[in-house]
């Protein structure tokens, strides 16, 4: 990747990413403080209200009683699926363009998931009872319903969490035991922790490596499978126009998609205020973007799909509902969805849009909008237009709803900016792998353990 | 005995062949749609006796009441050739539920009488069997409900008063079910006979559109009409296997 002309060293990698965090400036407080402050403000508060007074604080109501929630829920699982999934393949197919960015990729996985979680504390009526999902020895002698779809869900994400937590932190044992190296005092302590004794021999290395393989092979289907699951939560339903056999495909191709523009996103702003506009290349945005096309075209077929198999069925209810969605009271979202991630992303075929930074930030940013779009539309179309229709209705998110909403992305930037002055945020063993060899190794700039 | 073994016993016990198709009761309620005048009695009474909430004007208009039976109402035509079509609606109790398939905790369920049960104590509030459910007659709990007084006073106290963030819907009056149970063990007898439970709403309609007994009991009202040219079960097409049979409504057409 880096060529001859290219004057960055082994010493340069070690020096940038050290000072990304140890070094601390002012704005990074003010980013911090803002974040926290929304978190509370926009996430907390309105929960806590939520849960004194009851769900009633949200919008939903008799036929809509599923609402933004769920959508955010979706969404950030959605999210989640750029990192680690795009980081497993990436690895096990030699992609050395992987190796800068996977790393805060991987983190947005970790803390999407973790983003979602709360949002299903949000969801349900009684959160103080969500552990009676987990099937665990009671005095009630009661097991969950292992029929059901939402069980599955439990199941799937608390793996995939499991599984991303360790494919991190795995990765960034060496890189944990080269900061400790350059620190002192309690960061040296927490990192001599952290990076469990690591010494750098060849042992260490090559069972490093095998066994983040091993964990690349092992989370790709965990990803897979855990949207799958999700969308089952809908696909097994009898509801007109959630009742699908595409959804499975139709979720995780939704999800790598608005994964992918996530991190777009998140590689802006890394090499905007982080300082990394030597390891996040134009390079990267190209591989990116063309990776983009290709999922909204896919993600296009499917929609095509849908509104075809709706029309083809026969059904009065599908039929019903198809026409609801492309010309009723939510018509307008639908359009801007499709516009958002269907019409949009086709600029991605020029390489002179792929390789614009400021472009590519302002795309990822409406597809991901877009993708939002896409999962309330699944919950609130369909569930205003089904069987019976004196039963039909209309909701509308509330303030509290459209306040978490806002929440949740803060929720997100503050776990986020706490991760990028803990974790190294660019994996740097990694990206020394894509470099040539220096001549001669300096011992004293070699960074110890690495040497 | 070990740990292991309880739950095998208690596997063994709830896998009995057929639990899902042959049952103790087979509760079952016909309404016949040509005597329903759509006075909406029933609607009232399931109220009083099942302590539903009255949710005030603005959770009404959010479109939070809460009607375990409710008046469905189809137009026909123009005016002024119009026609005015009644369904009461409530809980068709399923013998292939969605909702009960959907519900992770295990809050609803089918019971050995027939019916599809619900466990406010058990429901954490997903609200997922709502939206699986085809019939939209299940409701749920958006925020506590207070009874001024002296309304109070009047709760049913054989039902429980629901509190924020469950799910609810009827219950075939579940607490007569079980009266009129106990009442005929008490007595020596095994079974209950037909007419000994009704629930409130089939107790208060004045053209006697509703009735309600036991499927399984070849005798039972309910059984006479069931298999009558004019039974039929709403979105039968979805294979819920409904307990609740509408009787066609006929010579209205002039």
């Amino acid at each position: 990747m880096q060529g001859d002309a290219n004057p960055l060293k082994y010493t340069d990698i070690h020096n940038d990413v050290v000072a990304s965090i140890v070094e601390t400036g002012s704005n990074y407080y003010v980013a911090l403080a803002t974040a926290l402050a929304l978190t509370l403000i926009c996430f907390f508060f309105p929960w806590f209200y939520q849960l004194y007074y009851g769900i009633g604080a949200a919008g939903m109501n008799h036929p809509g009683v599923w609402g933004t929630y769920l959508a955010s829920f979706i969404f950030w699982i959605g999210l989640s699926h750029s990192g680690t999934l795009l980081s497993c393949v990436l690895h096990i197919t030699n992609s050395s363009w992987r190796k800068a960015m996977y790393r805060s990729a991987e983190a947005m996985t970790l803390f999407s998931l973790v983003v979602a979680a709360m949002m299903v504390m949000v969801h349900v009526g009684r959160p103080w009872f969500i552990h009676w999902t987990i099937p665990y020895p009671n005095q009630m002698e009661m097991w969950p319903n292992f029929r059901s779809p939402l069980l599955f869900d439990v199941m799937a994400i608390t793996t995939y969490i499991t599984g991303s937590t360790v494919f991190i932190y795995m990765g960034s044992i060496p890189d944990f035991a080269a900061v400790r190296d350059r620190t002192r005092g309690w960061r040296n302590t927490m990192y001599s922790l952290l990076s469990l004794g690591w010494r750098g021999t060849d042992t260490e290395w090559h069972r490093l490596h095998w066994a983040y393989t091993f964990l690349a092979v092992l989370i790709i289907p965990l990803a897979v499978s855990v949207h799958s699951i999700v969308s089952w939560d809908f696909a097994m339903s009898i509801v007109p126009a959630l009742h699908q056999t595409i959804f499975a495909p139709y979720f995780v191709v939704g999800a790598i998609y608005s994964g992918t523009a996530g991190i777009v996103t998140v590689m802006f702003v890394l090499r905007k205020f982080m300082d990394f506009g030597e390891y996040i290349t134009e390079l990267h945005f190209d591989n990116l973007g063309k990776l983009l096309l290709v999922l909204s075209l896919l993600w296009s077929y499917i929609n095509l799909v849908e509104v075809f198999t709706g029309f083809y069925s026969g059904a009065s209810g599908e039929i019903e509902a198809l026409r609801y969605r492309l010309f009723g009271f939510y018509a307008p979202l639908y359009w801007e969805m499709i516009t958002f991630c269907a019409v949009l992303p086709l600029l991605c075929a020029f390489k002179r849009f792929r390789t614009s930074f400021v472009p590519m930030l302002f795309l990822s940013i409406a597809i991901n909008i877009g993708m939002y779009t896409e999962r309330f539309l699944i919950v609130a179309t369909s569930l205003s237009r089904q069987y019976l229709p004196d039963a039909w209705g209309l909701y509308v998110p509330s303030a509290v709803e459209i306040s978490i909403l806002v929440g949740t992305l803060a929720l997100f930037t503050t776990l986020f900016l706490l991760f990028v002055k803990i974790f190294p945020s660019v994996s740097m063993y990694e990206v020394k792998e894509t470099m040539d060899t220096p001549k001669k190794i300096p011992a004293a700039a070699s960074g110890g353990s690495l040497a | 005995m070990s740990f292991l073994d309880r739950i095998a016993e208690g596997w063994r016990k709830n896998r009995k062949p057929g639990y899902y198709e042959n049952f103790d009761y087979h509760w079952t309620m016909t309404i016949d749609l040509d005597q329903c005048s759509g006075c909406g009695a029933c609607v009232t009474a399931c109220q009083a006796e099942n302590n539903l909430p009255i949710v005030g004007e603005k959770a009404f208009a959010k479109g939070r009441e809460v009607k375990w039976l409710r008046m469905e109402h189809y137009w026909e035509g123009e005016y002024p050739d119009v026609k005015l079509n009644i369904i009461p609606m409530l809980c068709q109790h399923c013998d292939n539920a969605p909702c009960e398939t959907v519900c992770p905790v295990s809050a609803t369920y089918h019971n050995q009488d027939g019916l599809n049960t619900q466990i406010y104590n058990r429901c954490i509030g997903t609200r997922s069997c709502a939206v699986y459910c085809p019939y939209e007659v299940r409701y749920f709990n958006y925020n506590d409900h207070t009874w001024d007084s002296p309304l109070d006073q009047q709760l049913n106290p054989d039902v429980s008063v629901r509190e924020k963030g469950v799910m609810e819907k009827c219950t075939f009056c579940i607490q007569r079910v079980r009266q009129a149970k106990d009442a005929a063990k008490d007595d020596g007898r095994r079974r209950v006979r037909d007419g000994e439970v009704q629930p409130a709403c089939v107790q208060t309609c004045p053209s006697q559109a509703m009735a309600f007994g036991d499927r399984n009991d070849p005798e039972s009202k309910v059984s006479q009409t069931l298999d009558g040219p004019r039974a039929y079960r709403v979105l039968d097409e979805l294979n819920t296997k409904s307990s609740v049979v509408y009787l066609k409504k006929v010579g209205t057409e002039a």
